[in-house]
Order: C-alpha cells, then structure tokens, then sequence
C-alpha cells in the first residue's frame, strides 16, 4: 500500500469562482515507504503548495477544488484539527523553507525543540531536556549544551537549518518533507546539510519527499523525481532516468539553463517566461515556450504517460532520444586580447568599525577588517568573478570600489574617471535584488530616465530615444516603459536594472549575485546578457556571486575571496581544473558533486 | 544584557543634565526674572535690587546654575515666590495625585487595550474586531473635554454615582484621591486604550502571518497554544515603547482633563504658576516633566531589552 497518496488534487485561490485557473491542477503522485521523492519546479509552480497538502493544510486564501491526500488510508484535507494536531510534527514533520524566519525570535532553541517533544512524545521533562541535547548532536551542531540555550539571532544559517531538522526528528516521523531544505545557505553548507540529510536517511527508515528548485540537491537525495510546470507534474520517473534523458521539452531545457563546471559553454535559457495564475488556460501550459508542439497540443491537458519503465511524461511528443540539444551551444570563450586595466585596487582595506579612541588608549582589541589587503586589477572588456561565500566580503569589496564605503588603507585608481561625478558614471552597481532596487513608484521610462538626467543633462527627446535604445540592449521591448516595477517578472526587473546601469555608460559594470534571486532559467539568460554586453560594449564586468559554476560558465579570470583574503585568482580553466588552496578545493569540490 | 542597562542608565543621567541645563537657560533668556515678576509694577529701582540681592539673582548665571543644580542634588527645589512655600512641599503632593491618577488610567486601559487588541487581531475583520476597532477610532477621535462632559453628565448629573468634580483637597489622603480620580482616569484610558488597542491589533495580525507560525501549526502545536505562547509574546514587542510614550504623556500632567475635573494635579498647577509668573516654580515643573518623561522611556528600554533577545548583543 502507498504511504502518501495524491489522489486528483487541485488548489485554487478561493476568492475565485469556479472557473478559476488552478494552483495545484489535477495532480496525482503516489509515494511509497521508504521512498525517497524529489519534487522540482521554478517558482509559482506548486510546488510548495503541494508539500504543505501534504501536511494536510491548505495556506489562507487557497482552497481545495477536487481531490485528497491520504495517507496510511486517512484523507489528511477532510480530518479535523486534533486528528491533524497528532499527525503535524509527529508520523508526518517539515523542516521548512527558511529556518531564519520559521523559528520563533524570543525562544531560546531547546524549548522549539521541547515543545516538539512535549507534543508528540511521552518522555517526562528531565527526558526531554536529555533527547533535545542529543538531537541537536545527531544534526551536529557543535557544543549542543551551550547552543541550545541560544536564541535563533545567534545561530548561522547552516546552525539554524540543523535545529529545523533536530525539531522535525523530534517526533520521530515516518515522512519527513522537506522545502528547499538548502536555499539560501553557503554552497559549502549546503553541501554538509545535503550529507546529513542523507546520513539520517541511511540510520532511519524514513520516507522522504524534497522540494526544491535546485535539481543537483534533488539528485544527491531522493531516487525518484517529479518536475513541475504551471501546478501539474510534467516529468516522472527515477530520478537518474529523469535528468540523464529528460523527455518533456520543459524539463530537457531546465537541465540544459543549470550551469555546470564540467560544460565549456553558458547554460541556455529558456525564453518567455511560466505562465501566471490568470494566463494559464487549457492545453499544455508549455506550449508557448515550446519549440516544437503543435497547434493540437493547445487542446487539452496531455496526461502523464508511461514512456519506459519507471519514466512518465506529460507530451504529446517526448523527446526519446538523449543526445540532440535543442540549442547549440555557443563558442568556448575568447581570450582576451585588451591588455589595459579599467580598475586597480592596491593593498585595499576597509574596517567596518570606527576606532573613536586611539589605539594606544583602547584596551579592546581592534576588530578584524571585513577585506584586508586586497590586490586586484580588472581589463577592459574582461569579466572578472569573484567567488565566496557569505561573510567573505565579497559585497565590501563592491561598496569600496563604488565609493559607497571609505577605504581604511590601499586606494583605488579608477582608469578614464577624472573627477568624482565621472567615477560615479563610470562605475556602476547592480543589486542582488531586483525587487527592492527599483523604485516601485517609478515606471520603467522613469527609472532608465534618472541616469541620463543626472550624468549626461539630456533634455526630454534625448532622454526618450535613449531610453528605448538602452532597453532593447537589454532585450525589452518599447511596450514596457509605461509598466512598473511591480508588473514585470523577475527576470525582466533584472533587465531594467542592468539596462539603468547601463544608461550611464559605464566601463566597469559592479554584479553584485545578480541572478541568485532568479529560477535558473532566467539566470541562464541574464548570464548570456552580461556575456553580450561585455563583448559588444566592452565593459569590464566584476561578477560577484557564491555560484562557482556560473563563474566558471562566464568569467575569462575567477578570484577567490576567503575570510577578507584574496587566497587564489586565475583563469577559469586554472581555478576549476587545478584549484591550488585547501579552500578553492573544496569548492570545486562540492561543485562536482552536485553536479548531475 | 547588565552593560547594556548601566549604559542606558549612564544616557539617561546625560540626557537629565541637558534637560536641566535647558530649562535654566529657556528662563534665563526670557524678558524679566523672578524678582520683576514677584514686584509687579513696583519692579524697579531699589526695591528690584533688594530683591535681586535677597533672592542670589544678582550673581553671574553659571554661578547661579551651579547653586540650583546643587540644591536640587540635594533634594531642595527652592522657595516658590508666589506662594512662600518650599516647592517641594507644593509639587510633592501635586505629583502625587497626577501619579494616582496615570496608575488608575493605565492599570484600567493598558490590560483591557491588550486583550481588546489580541482578540480583535485573532478574528480580525470578525464582528467583533470591526465593533471593537470601531468604537476605538470613535474614542480616540472624540475630544478629552467632549468625552469627560458626556461622562460627567451621565455619572454625576443623571445618575448621581460620583460628584462631577473633584472637591477634595490636593492634600487628602491616598484612597479619596483614588476614588476622586475614577472619573478623569476614565476619560484618560479612553484614549489611551483606544491607541494601544489599534496597535495590538495590527500587530497580532502580523504575527499571524509570520513564518514561525505557520511552522507551530506544522509541529502539531494546538491554536490556543500557538496563540499564547507563539503569536502574543512578539506581538507585544513593538506595543511596549508605545505603552512607555503612553504613561510619559500621562504623567507629564494632562492639563486638559485635570482642569474639567478641578484634579489637584501636576498639569493643573503648571497651568496656575505659568499664568502667575511663579518662576522658580515653572523651572521646578518643567525640570520635573522631563525628569519623568526620561526615566519612563528608560524603563520602557529597559523592559524591551528584557522582553526581547534580539535587541541584545550576540556575544560569540
């Protein structure tokens, strides 16, 4: 008998009637025990939506249209709140999304776990307070007598993602799901979160369902995987079958956008964009990204169909064979022929805290620079990355060379700025976040405006003409300028940050983890993007990210920042082939290996 | 989390100096001293100058702001001119009474503004919250002077419960002054309550949202447990600096409802020694409003701080 059962299920926002597109869209999955299940999907694909059903909810503002989730026989959506107070956190437990956000700020961490304990086990207090610390050992978080008593604000990502897990084996379930157990964690961290995620799994029987839009951890841990596109399962199978012979033109083209170290080009994206809850209508959902369906495909729902043994896919026309790529593949990189540095940073220090008193006087001792030392140069026209993890300082050395921040020590020289004004010109910044860089009161017109008024003084019809040239460099077509911010997809935001940016004219181009908070097939187009613009405009691109394979996928020269240090640059071929620090390769390292 | 509060206290004592330094100096600058006032029209000549002498006013100002500054360290807030008393005689017992006052107000509005507003936020948008919301934009929105004659004109004149002002002396003892100051801390909590309310409210539905929550109902955790021991504690968070404001304002002596009441308190009687030039007096009163308005936030800093773990340094 199947221990978790999705029998039809579909989910639609309830303040639509009946006619209402469907988050969740007629979905089944069975998932037996023991059985390890990935589920994989960019964002606003369900995925999330279909894990908490899982858990026998439905969020505010959903409800459920058809279908149920049963499991061990119980239809989880139709039992009442005790019988799933019982179920919750005991048989069935979550580790959630963001450990940062899911734990409560003013307890301490022994009493999340206690209370998960106290819930759903029968140890007496002194017991509790024994198997919290013992929990807390078996995720290996470090000194677990004296953490416990920490509250979340002390603990790191990594630390707080293991509470999350000690909390869920509190109850001892049978199903642990998990949602993105890693986003938003150091790839190092990642990667041990990804092995004691495995470890538990080979000392306990569990069954195990995984969310996440990251297909490498997916392939490190579950044997089976689903891909899913606009609330419906599109791709099923094994989950080597699955990424080894992807058959749906979505998932073929998804595994083609991730970048990986071992590939000599950039990842492809995939045009247009998944469609929204109000576009989706009957017909595959793909079809209009798809390169080859065909008008019948807009008929109806193409059911998920066996293919092979243990492969299902949802196409009327599967890709059976493996090899073709439905794109070619560009060049492998140019050398670079300029030879004159835009940027030098020498012997460049920057200190965060400000010794008020002289160090003579101050007993403290003072605190460690955030970048110490650091020597870098930057060719015209090169893209340079630079790659480490949260805390390396990698953003400090961005502020310092845009001026955002004082230099402790070192300088700067910024080649072709003479004065102040031109160096804030020709030096220009792009945030992580889209979201929260554009102005949301601003329209896109106004937002590329600002720059063209402010460093070249043009008047309105300049600034018009401009404005659409500098869009189409991005890919954007005239029709945007009257949107805001708030109306354009992710991708589409980054664009018109690159494209203000890009107003100014600027020789050196700031990327600060420009595309991690983009779905990977939109990463893949931001990356050709910048590979463009440096090659036809010959800007100097510093590449800021924690992604070693998308360096790799894009940068002629890789720097490597540890702790405030630059431990290792060198080109692209140097630093992943023959990586010379301990640290180096260790990333290199866990790149490999989540690679698939 | 102990260098934490010394170093709130040391800010505090800081801020104390300037606000002393402050008033000495806002009076300093005005036309006229305590001597022209206290004289009136005789305020000239030899008879200003007797005064000026007798009084210590003809030093130099810094000498005079250090013989104030120590007599105050030593508890004496000088002689008031109009009134020939020493002024702690006349404001200890004024503060008294604004003291009673603030503590029936806010022992009455403060717990009921927080359970109106935790269970308006839990069934937010119920009928319920919307009535409950209602009468409190109602209540903030009425006048002080409005809201304290309607109440008067139902508990005094119609149905005779209490007399409608305070007839009692500033000198009676503590349970009268109670009794008396029922009415007025009514219209006080009113108000009050109606702030806090809004914001507990706002704040619980916040909470709500949170992900921690979410994650509770994950564990299994049952809704009143989640409630009380997951959503209230950090909904309250941001109440309490609110809270703190709340009683400062009090106990800086509401003037407008001390004086429909006839209460013998502090704003009553900085509203009497400003209309008589009493300026030793004013000096007193207004050091004395900024004295508690510091130690309120102070302690309302310093319950935060308890409260809440984030706002402690993370020692490694």
């Amino acid at each position: 008998m199947m221990l978790l059962n999705i029998d039809r299920l579909s989910i639609a926002a309830a303040a639509q009637g009946a006619g209402a597109s469907p988050v969740i869209d007629d979905t089944s999955l069975k998932i037996a025990e023991g059985e390890a299940i990935g589920i994989a999907g960019e964002s606003g694909c369900g995925k999330s939506t279909l894990l908490l059903a899982m858990m026998g909810l439905v969020k505010d503002g959903l409800r459920r249209i058809n279908g149920k989730v049963s499991f061990a026989g119980a239809s989880l959506l139709d039992q009442n709140d005790s019988e799933l107070e019982a179920l919750r956190g005991g048989k069935l437990a979550m580790v959630p999304q963001n450990a940062g956000t899911a734990l409560n700020p003013s307890m301490r961490i022994q009493d999340h776990i206690n209370e998960a304990l106290r819930l759903h086990t029968r140890f007496s207090a002194a017991e509790r307070k024994w198997q919290t610390v013992e929990l807390l050992r078996q995720v290996r978080i470090p000194d677990p007598e004296r953490l416990a008593k920490r509250y979340p604000h002390q603990l790191s990502g990594g630390q707080l993602q293991r509470v999350a897990i000690a909390m869920a084996l509190a109850g001892q379930p049978q199903v642990l799901l998990l949602d993105e157990p890693t986003s938003g964690l150091d790839v190092t961290t990642q990667q041990h979160i990804i092995e004691l995620l495995s470890e538990i799994r080979s000392q306990r029987t569990m069954t195990v369902v995984c969310v996440s839009h990251d297909l490498s951890v997916l392939a490190q841990l579950c044997g089976k995987l689903a891909v899913m596109y606009a609330g419906r399962i599109v791709e099923f199978g094994e989950t080597d079958k699955v990424l080894a012979e992807p058959s749906h033109p979505y998932v073929k083209a998804l595994v083609e956008a991730v970048p990986r170290l071992s590939g000599v080009s950039l990842p492809q994206p995939i045009d247009g964009s998944p469609p929204g809850l109000s576009e989706r209508r009957a017909g595959c959902s793909f079809l209009p990204r798809c390169t080859h369906g065909d008008p019948g495909c807009a008929e109806s729902h193409p059911p998920l169909q066996r293919l092979r043994a243990g492969h299902f896919v949802a196409c009327r026309y599967p890709m059976l064979t493996a090899a073709p790529k439905i794109f070619s593949p560009l060049p492998v990189i140019a050398r670079l022929t300029a030879k004159e540095p835009v940027l030098q940073l020498e012997n460049v220090t920057v200190s965060y805290s400000r010794e008020i008193f002289p160090k003579w006087l101050a007993r403290r001792q003072p605190s460690q620079p955030a970048i110490s030392d650091l020597n870098l140069e930057l060719m015209q026209g090169e893209i340079l990355s630079l790659v480490g993890e949260s805390g390396s300082g990698k953003s400090t050395v961005l502020r310092a060379i845009s001026g955002v921040w004082p230099l402790s020590d070192g300088k700067i020289v910024c080649g072709g700025a003479a004065n102040e004004m031109e160096r804030r010109r020709v030096i220009q910044l792009i945030f992580q976040n889209p979201d929260s860089s554009l102005n949301p009161r601003h329209n896109v017109a106004e937002i590329i405006a600002q720059p063209l008024r402010l460093y070249f003084g043009m008047n309105d019809p300049d600034v018009r003409a401009s404005t659409t040239d500098r869009l189409a460099e991005v890919g954007i077509g005239p029709n945007y300028l009257t949107r805001y911010p708030a109306e354009l997809s992710g991708g589409e935001r980054q664009r018109v940050a690159i494209a203000r940016a890009l107003a100014a004219r600027p020789s050196i181009l700031l990327c600060d983890e420009i595309t991690s908070a983009l779905d990977v097939s939109v990463q893949a187009s931001i990356l050709h993007l910048i590979r463009d613009l440096s090659r036809s405009q010959g800007v100097a691109v510093l590449f800021v990210t924690h992604n070693i394979a998308a360096a790799a996928a894009l940068a002629h020269r890789i720097a490597v920042l540890h702790q405030g240090k630059l431990i290792e640059i060198g080109t692209t071929a140097e630093i992943c082939n023959l990586p010379r620090t301990p640290y180096t390769k260790e990333l290199v390292r866990v790149a490999r290996a989540s690679s698939f | 989390m102990l260098s934490l509060i010394v170093r709130r206290i040391a800010n505090s004592v800081f801020t104390l100096v300037l606000i002393s330094v402050v008033v000495f100096a806002g009076l300093e600058l005005m036309p006229g001293d305590a001597c022209t006032a206290y004289l009136g029209r005789e305020g000239k000549g030899a008879a200003l100058d007797a005064c000026r002498a007798r009084m210590g006013l003809d030093a130099s100002p810094a000498i005079r702001f250090g013989q104030w500054a120590s007599s105050i360290m030593s508890g004496d807030l000088g002689i008031s001119t109009q009134r020939d008393k020493p002024i702690t005689e006349i404001v200890g017992w004024r503060l008294r009474n604004t003291l009673v006052l603030s503590a029936v107000a806010a022992l009455v509005g403060i717990p009921l503004a927080v359970f109106l507003g935790i269970f308006a936020g839990l069934r937010h948008d119920g009928p319920f919250d919307l009535a409950a919301s209602g009468v409190a934009l109602v209540a903030m929105t009425i006048p002080e002077f409005v809201s304290a004659s309607l109440l008067i004109m139902v508990f005094a004149v119609g149905l005779e419960w209490t007399a409608g002002v305070v007839t009692i002396g500033y000198k009676a003892s503590l349970p009268e002054m109670a009794a008396a100051a029922v009415l007025p801390a009514l219209v006080l909590s009113m108000i009050l309550s109606a702030h806090i309310m809004r914001m507990v409210r706002a704040s619980v539905i916040d909470v709500f949202k949170s992900d921690f929550v979410l994650m509770a109902r994950l564990k299994g955790v049952p809704r009143q447990q989640i409630i009380w021991r997951h959503v209230v504690p950090n909904s309250l968070l941001p109440v309490i600096s609110v809270i703190g404001l709340t009683i400062a304002w009090m106990l800086g002596g509401v003037v407008i409802v001390e004086s429909i009441f006839n209460y013998p308190g502090l704003g009553r009687l900085a509203v009497d020694v400003v209309g008589d030039r009493d300026l030793p007096l004013v000096q007193a009163i207004a050091l004395l409003f900024g004295i508690t308005y510091v130690i309120t936030n102070m302690v309302t800093d310093i319950v935060a701080l308890m409260l809440n773990p984030r706002l402690r340094t993370y020692r490694a």
